[in-house]
């Protein structure tokens, strides 16, 4: 995981990364640094349609390296649509159409020349409702794996298998059976077996669409808590309806509104000393 | 508290009560229904399997006559050369004559005569020649065989000719009937299990009829049917259901499979006629014929299963397999097309069944001719099972009856044995999934 980091750490720094805004040229209505140093992922201007349905307006935005950024706002809001544009997963929707540019590392993800197995390779995702395979847990965490050719022999394999478990925190609870099918385990532990199936590939970055929606308070404080510790080696986007998790696990908060990206900012400030009316009001549940 | 509640809350629970004993009238009416229909079926079902099955069981028993045949020399073999062709050119329809005068001595008479020697099948010569070119030492010995006796006989034997009937509405008269009763009497007529049924081609003569030929015909042209049909089909599904962007054309192409499906199948019968024999020149009568027409009629099936079985993999799979970065393909060759296969089975399955009790189109392309040889190849004359059904229901032998309820019961049989293999195949694709 450490010379992954380096590695791409390297890489960016050979590309000019703006400090902000208005020094990069572009303009964004956004309260807040839109703009982080070294980001992972940077979008800019980015506009999503749904046929006629302009999902996603003119969204600029950085995600940090090695930090947890959430997105909030009220249901409707574009905040899933930022996130699945950002490893490419609205291409399997027919009418969704995409401008503006989002950078990985640098390199235009929406460029021709980039692969979109290759990319979502490299930015996984978990989502809402956990989806484990039909298959063994084992089958569950290999797949990824072996379709991108990561492993040599079996053994290579099993030491996946057993790490990406003890990184999601599941290992111990499923030594003895991961001949087991993925859909016999709890609702909880199925989402910590979709976590360990998306880091068994060693992503750079993970997306996370409302991870927690569907599982009781423990389940969801043992992912929270995963969450947390999986921040030291990956970058993670959450997006979240549960603005306590926003606060209890991520560094940025960002609020989008309609399509717009509302404000971002440090999480501490949104929640306490939020810059934009629409945000004060949503923190404060007035609508949402 | 006499007096009666009139207050609104009251009327309304009074109300409510009486508008429930409606409901739930209502609803042991719907339920009696139901049975009743259930009721009604299942007697359809029953009454349909009672009489197929009290008619055609005797088709599976067969009669014997026993005789003492002397293998004289000087009818098969004067020359006394032993030569094979001599012997297979033999006149064993003569031993078989002269061993029923030793046993009637007292019938002389030439219209009697016939009449005996019409006890025994015009086919139990072969008996006699098979046993004497596998060894010629029979020559010039006796022996006791056991020989193919005649349809009228057979009926006779099962019980299934009505004696009290006046002798010119039966076709086997008084004189027959003793001949048979005496041969019974002495242990010489046996009602055995009937291998031939099983083992012959169709033939003029019930007694030597079997469905064999039929049932190799209908499984050569059901394995051209599946092996073209369900890779063409599921192919066609998957590319329909996952990867053609909806278009004017898709649509068009869907409203088409949807009417081909409800083609009349004989239809399909012309068109196989029209293209694979007069156009391509392909043979009559041949279960690549058959299998190709089939194909075109189970094909429409087929699609709107698979695609019906690929709509109902859930959507979470697909995202997960691609959120990991499978390629479309991978997602759809490891997760969905697993997680359709029963139900594409289940299609495929439906779609045989029906192509295995089809009759129609195949009268199109010549599959109902007489063909007495069990089909060698997939080019070989041949008939089907529902056809050769069709084609002894119509023979004016009396002995034909039972034989055609036999041959349902082997058609139905064989539709029971697929639905048991899908059922057990689908079951072995959920456990593993």
């Amino acid at each position: 995981m450490g010379d992954n980091t380096s590695s791409a750490a390297v890489r960016t720094s050979l590309t000019a990364v703006p400090a902000s805004g208005a020094q990069a040229g572009f303009t964004t209505r956004t309260v807040g640094e839109v703009v982080v140093p070294n980001p992972v992922m940077s979008a800019r201007a980015v506009n999503v349609y749904y046929g006629d349905k302009h999902a996603i307006k003119d969204v600029s935005l950085d995600i940090g390296r090695n930090a947890v950024i959430a997105l909030i706002g009220p249901s409707g809001c574009g905040k899933s649509t930022f996130l699945r544009s950002l490893n490419r997963m609205n291409d399997t929707i027919e009418a969704a159409r995409i401008t503006g540019s989002i950078t990985l590392d640098g390199e235009d993800i929406y460029d021709r020349q980039q692969d979109v197995v290759q990319l979502r390779a490299r930015v996984g995702m978990v989502f809402q409702k956990p989806n484990p395979f039909p298959k063994s847990i084992y089958e569950n965490i290999a797949y990824g794996p072996r379709i991108h050719g990561l492993v040599a022999s079996r053994a290579d394999l099993d030491e996946i298998v057993q790490t990406s478990l003890q990184k999601a925190g599941l290992w111990e609870e499923v030594k003895d059976r991961l001949d087991h099918s993925g859909t016999s385990l709890s609702g909880g532990q199925q989402q910590r077996l979709c976590i360990a199936r998306a880091i068994a590939v060693d992503p750079e970055v993970i997306l996370m669409d409302e991870p927690c929606s569907a599982l009781d308070p423990i389940a969801t404080a043992r992912i929270e808590d995963l969450i947390d510790e999986l921040r030291q080696n990956y970058t993670i986007v959450i997006v979240t309806h549960n603005m306590q998790q926003a606060a209890r696990v991520s560094q940025r908060t960002a609020y989008f509104h309609l399509g717009d990206l509302i404000e971002v900012g440090p999480t501490e400030q949104i929640f306490t000393n939020p810059g934009h009316k629409l945000t004060e009001d949503y923190i404060t549940g007035r609508f949402g | 508290m006499s007096e009666p509640d009139l207050t609104p809350r009251a009327r309304t629970r009074d109300r409510v009560a009486a508008s429930l004993r409606r409901r739930y009238r209502a609803e042991r009416r719907f339920r009696a229904y139901g049975i009743g229909a259930v009721a009604i079926g299942l007697l359809f079902v029953v009454f349909v399997f009672y009489t197929i099955i009290s008619k055609g069981y005797p088709a599976f028993l067969q009669t014997y006559v026993q005789l003492d045949v002397d293998y004289s020399a000087e009818l098969l073999d004067p020359e006394g050369k032993r030569a094979t062709a001599d012997l297979e050119s033999a006149d064993y329809q003569a031993l078989i004559k002269a061993a029923l005068r030793e046993r009637f001595p007292e019938v002389t008479e030439r219209a009697e005569l016939r009449k005996l020697y019409a006890l025994i099948s015009s086919g139990a010569d072969l008996t006699l020649r098979n046993r004497v070119l596998s060894d010629p030492g029979r020559i010039g010995k006796r022996e006791s065989v056991w020989l193919l006796a005649k349809d009228q006989v057979d009926l006779l034997a099962k019980g299934e000719v009505d004696r009290s009937l006046p002798e010119s509405q039966r076709n086997i008269d008084d004189q027959a009937i003793g001949w048979v009763d005496r041969l019974r009497a002495e242990h010489r007529l046996e009602t055995r299990f009937n291998v031939a049924f099983f083992r012959n081609g169709d033939s003029r003569e019930p007694e030597q009829a079997g469905v064999w030929g039929a049932v190799v015909g209908s499984f050569f042209t059901l394995v051209v049917t599946l092996g073209l049909s369900f890779p063409i089909g599921v192919a066609a599904a998957v590319y329909l259901e996952e990867f053609a962007k909806r278009s004017r054309f898709t649509d068009l192409i869907e409203v088409n499979i949807n009417n081909l499906a409800a083609v009349p199948s004989i239809v399909f019968g012309l068109l196989g006629l029209a293209m694979f024999i007069q156009f391509f020149g392909l043979p009559r009568s041949a279960p690549l014929v058959g299998g190709l027409v089939l194909t075109l009629m189970t094909l429409p099936t087929i699609i709107i299963t698979s695609r019906a079985a690929l709509k109902a993999v859930p959507p979470s799979i697909r995202e997960a397999a691609l959120g990991m970065g499978a390629s479309r393909v991978q997602t759809m060759l490891h997760h969905v097309l697993p997680l359709a296969m029963p139900g594409m089975l289940t299609g495929a399955i439906i779609g045989m069944a029906r192509a295995l009790g089809e009759s129609a189109p195949l009268l199109m392309i010549g599959m109902v001719a007489f063909v007495a040889d069990v089909p060698k190849s997939l080019s070989s004359a041949a008939t089907v099972l529902p056809v050769q059904v069709y084609l002894w229901s119509s023979s004016p032998e009396r002995a034909f009856v039972e034989r055609t309820s036999g041959a349902i019961i082997v058609l139905l049989a064989f539709l029971l044995i697929m639905n048991a293999a899908a059922v057990f195949l689908r079951s072995r694709f959920e456990r593993r999934w």
